[in-house]
């Protein structure tokens, strides 16, 4: 047992750590990462825990985003406000605009949320509210980048730890077993639209916090919240990181994040690098990172007790 | 009369453009999220063989639409057929593929390859000029459109129901173990419709982007278009599909008469909610909901 | 009370494309009975279970249950009303251990009402009722995932399920089909318990010999149409359903 705590204060310890060893970019950077993190928790909940593909992270974070900033903006409410009220007001708001597509066949779920997010950006386009294509400046910052740094890996780790609780805890249980078997559980009386929504409020919570976060990371509000970006990155890095390990899409992103920092002279060079790295890992090593490492860990206790 | 014929034009679009996508769903129950992407890959690959390698427009066209299907065909074999079945991956998988294709497209300049450097790539109409038709001017590339959807779906009609091999595609969309009990291979029919929709997808990029620019905006618009199509029009039906076409055409034009081109978008989501809303498997959808999967 | 009418199946129809599935289906169950439903493959038996318990909607007819039009609702809602059924095609949520099965039904709006807080551990719960359906509890077998179970006991999880819910009425889908004999035997006394402690069962099996030692009724089905009703004796020698069964004689 020992062998899985190390692994997790590592986790923790690192987090936590390392921001003071690197300089002012690259804290900005897992920043970023942190945000990515909580989108990829959200995806990798969703698509293992209650069987729904969300390919539209963006959608949460720009209604998280665009929520915080416009509350900010208009209403000048200080970060401290605009952040939680946009956290659950957006939630609310993709969980609704979802909720249609729950009742069907979790295809109809990985399209909609798909083109949610482009769908946003025609219409804020053409009504041109909420800034239009220029986006909204000049929005409230953080006081200090420890701040900055530290509330978001905070929410990463805080989220993390409540997901693992709740898999385990009732609500997990029946997501399971919806994804499993859902006939059987609306024939044990419960109703499967139900839960689903309650989980794709959660995932919402998580992004739409991350969105509301970035707007005030950069000060400034715009169409790039509903970035692709978003959406396809929590993918790579739960596909790489392991689906269902919650752990493991972390980790993903933690590592695609800098990675893809490192590589920002090459334009739209990353995308393609993130799908090429997901579809490589789907096709040779579908498990991911931290399944692997749990199964060989496996193998290898049974080998000590022999 | 001018809502009527650019109204037929935009249906016959949306036609053409969702009809690879619901041939690859049929057959293999794989949603191609990479259609979008090979309808621009398409166009561009047409752009640069008759601009950089000057070739003859026609020549060009088939030599694009050739290297699509066989794309297409890669792609199924390399990617999708390890991860048939679960629909998780082949979702995830499919929508990777998109996104190499366009944002590479996006690209500037990699080792001699062109990637778009402004919204200027234009496919010139096949034929210049128009006509006049009941009083209104119509370009002689919309009346090719309207003639390609016609032929189109006239050739696959024939080729589905007379040829051994479309046969076979509609015995597998029907029911596949049954079909693969008589024979039929389930993964080389997947590949063949692959190619086929890839094909496909190819002809709508060649027959409408003399319309407008080439960029790969245009990639992930088309893609939302398919997937309308097919949800509006329900998941795997063909007669969904072309009602769904002609729905969303004309509504899309109405509305740009009514109220101006920039509410289409809106129309078209507002059309895609209420569908889920009231009639969730879609026009004409056979794929029952999720309630009646006992 | 016992021998009031708990199930009313009002002339039911339904039809899938050209096929009649069902047609015209009618009868009536009272407290604490065991009606069995027999028929050959493919006479609807279970697309009758499906129409009953929600899953499909019928074209026509209604179903009451203890007085209560049930016919439009949904089954999870039917399911809470304490209607209750078992699967003929057997999905356990099989990345999960035995008795966390069971934390789905315990979590109903159903259970949550009658215990009204006063449920106590789910899981030990959960295991109590595993071990009334005749999982060992010292062997450690409620502990095991559910997709690495025998069928014997994925049949008895299914029954845990839906005893979970504390049902009036347990619609039991070919529960001894795939059993070898002893495992049949060893069940009998467990349907037998359910009966006495009041709920009704209905029970669609091919099984004759079983089913009509613990049927009150019988209901055959053939091709979608009821052709016979009646106690176990009298049924087996209608001549309809002997031909139903084993064909008409072709005069030589």
């Amino acid at each position: 047992m020992a062998y899985l705590l190390a692994p997790r204060l590592l986790l923790i310890m690192g987090l936590l750590v390392v921001p003071l060893f690197v300089d002012m970019y690259w804290q900005r950077v897992l920043c970023s990462a942190g945000i990515y993190a909580l989108l990829a928790l959200g995806f990798d909940f969703l698509a293992e825990y209650a069987g729904l593909v969300c390919l539209g992270g963006a959608l949460f974070i720009g209604t998280g985003g665009y929520i915080a900033g416009l509350l900010n903006h208009y209403f000048h409410l200080p970060p401290l406000l605009t952040i939680p009220i946009a956290t659950v007001a957006g939630a609310a708001f993709s969980t609704m605009v979802l909720i249609p597509c729950l009742r069907l066949r979790g295809i109809y779920f990985a399209i909609i949320s798909f083109m949610f997010p482009l769908f946003a950006v025609f219409i804020i386009i053409a009504l041109n509210v909420f800034g239009g294509t220029e986006g909204i400046s000049a929005l409230d910052t953080f006081p200090s980048i420890w701040l900055e740094l530290y509330l978001i890996l905070a929410a990463v780790l805080v989220s993390l730890f409540a997901i693992r609780r709740l898999v385990n805890e009732n609500m997990g249980i029946i997501l399971r077993g919806v994804k499993d078997n859902d006939q059987a559980v609306r024939a044990s009386g419960i109703s499967i639209t139900g839960y689903k929504t309650r989980a794709v409020f959660i995932a919402a919570l998580l992004g739409c916090f991350g969105g509301a976060y970035l707007s005030h990371l950069y000060g400034w509000l715009g169409l790039s919240l509903f970035a692709m970006d978003f959406s396809i990155l929590p993918i790579a890095a739960t596909v790489m990181g392991g689906m269902g390990s919650l752990v493991g899409p972390v980790l993903g992103a933690f590592i695609l994040t800098p990675m893809s920092e490192a590589l920002r002279g090459f334009g739209q060079l990353r995308v393609v690098l993130y799908c090429l790295i997901l579809i490589a890992f789907m096709v040779y090593k579908p498990e991911g990172i931290m399944n692997y490492l749990e199964r060989k860990y496996h193998q290898f206790e049974k080998w000590e007790e022999v | 009369m001018e809502i009527l014929i650019y109204g037929t034009v935009n249906s016959v679009i949306f036609a053409l453009i969702a009809v690879g996508f619901t041939l690859v769903y049929g057959v293999s129950r794989v949603p191609n999220f990479a259609h979008g992407s090979i309808y621009v890959l398409v166009g561009f690959l047409t752009w640069s063989f008759v601009n950089d390698l000057n070739l003859n427009y026609a020549l060009a066209i088939i030599l694009s639409l050739a290297i699509a299907s066989i794309i297409g065909l890669l792609i199924y074999r390399i990617v999708l057929i390890r991860l048939r079945g679960m629909a998780t991956s082949e979702i995830i998988a499919s929508f990777a593929v998109s996104l190499i294709i366009l944002e590479g497209l996006r690209m500037q300049g990699i080792a001699g390859f062109k990637g778009f450097i402004g919204p200027f790539y234009v496919l010139k109409p096949f034929v210049e000029g128009k006509i006049e038709l009941f009083g209104i001017f119509i370009d002689y590339q919309r009346l090719i459109i309207i003639g390609a959807g016609v032929a189109l779906v006239t050739a696959l009609s024939v080729f589905t129901h007379h040829t051994k091999i479309g046969l076979s595609l509609r015995a597998i969309a029907q029911d596949e173990r049954a079909a693969m009990m008589l024979g039929v291979n389930s993964d080389r029919m997947a590949m063949i419709a692959m190619s086929i929709g890839s094909a496909l997808a190819g002809l709508a990029a060649v027959a409408i982007l003399p319309l407008g620019n080439i960029s790969a905006e245009v990639g992930y618009r088309v893609l939302i278009y398919a997937l309308a199509v097919c949800i509006i029009g329900g998941l795997g039906s063909w007669g969904g599909a072309i009602l769904a076409s002609f729905v969303i055409g004309f509504a899309m034009k109405i509305s740009t008469a009514l109220f101006g081109a920039l509410w289409e978008s809106v129309v078209l989501v507002g059309t895609i909610i209420v569908i889920l809303l009231f009639r969730p498997s879609g026009l004409l959808g056979k794929q029952k909901e999720l309630e009646e999967r006992v | 009370m016992a021998g009031d009418s708990i199930l009313q199946v009002k002339k039911l129809s339904k039809s899938f494309g050209g096929v009649q599935a069902i047609m015209n289906v009618s009868f009536e169950l009272a407290k604490g009975q065991i009606l069995g439903v027999i028929g050959p493959n493919g006479s609807g038996k279970t697309t009758l279970v499906n129409l009953i318990t929600g899953f499909v909607k019928p074209d026509k007819g209604e179903v009451l249950f203890n007085g209560k039009d049930i016919t439009a609702l949904a089954p999870h809602k039917i399911a809470n009303l304490g209607l209750t059924r078992t699967f003929q095609v057997m999905r356990p949520y099989h990345s999960l251990s035995a008795f966390k099965n069971l934390i789905v039904p315990l979590n109903s709006p159903r259970v949550k009402r009658s215990a009204a807080g006063k449920l106590g551990d789910m899981d030990a719960v959960a295991i109590d009722i595993l071990e009334e359906v005749g999982f060992e509890r010292d062997a450690r077998v409620p502990y095991k995932v559910a997709g690495s179970l025998p069928l014997g006991y994925l049949k008895r999880l299914e029954l845990g399920r839906c005893i979970a819910m504390r049902p009036e009425l347990i619609i039991c889908d070919e529960v001894f089909s795939g059993l070898s004999m002893s495992e049949i035997t060893s069940l009998i006394p467990l349907l037998e318990r359910l009966r006495m402690e009041g709920i009704t069962m209905i029970m669609i099996e091919h099984r004759l010999r079983e089913l009509f030692r613990l049927a009150d009724k019988v209901v055959v089905l053939t091709f979608g149409q009821k052709i016979a009703e009646g106690l176990a004796e009298e049924v087996m020698n209608n001549q309809m359903v002997k031909e139903a069964y084993l064909g008409t004689e072709t005069k030589a």
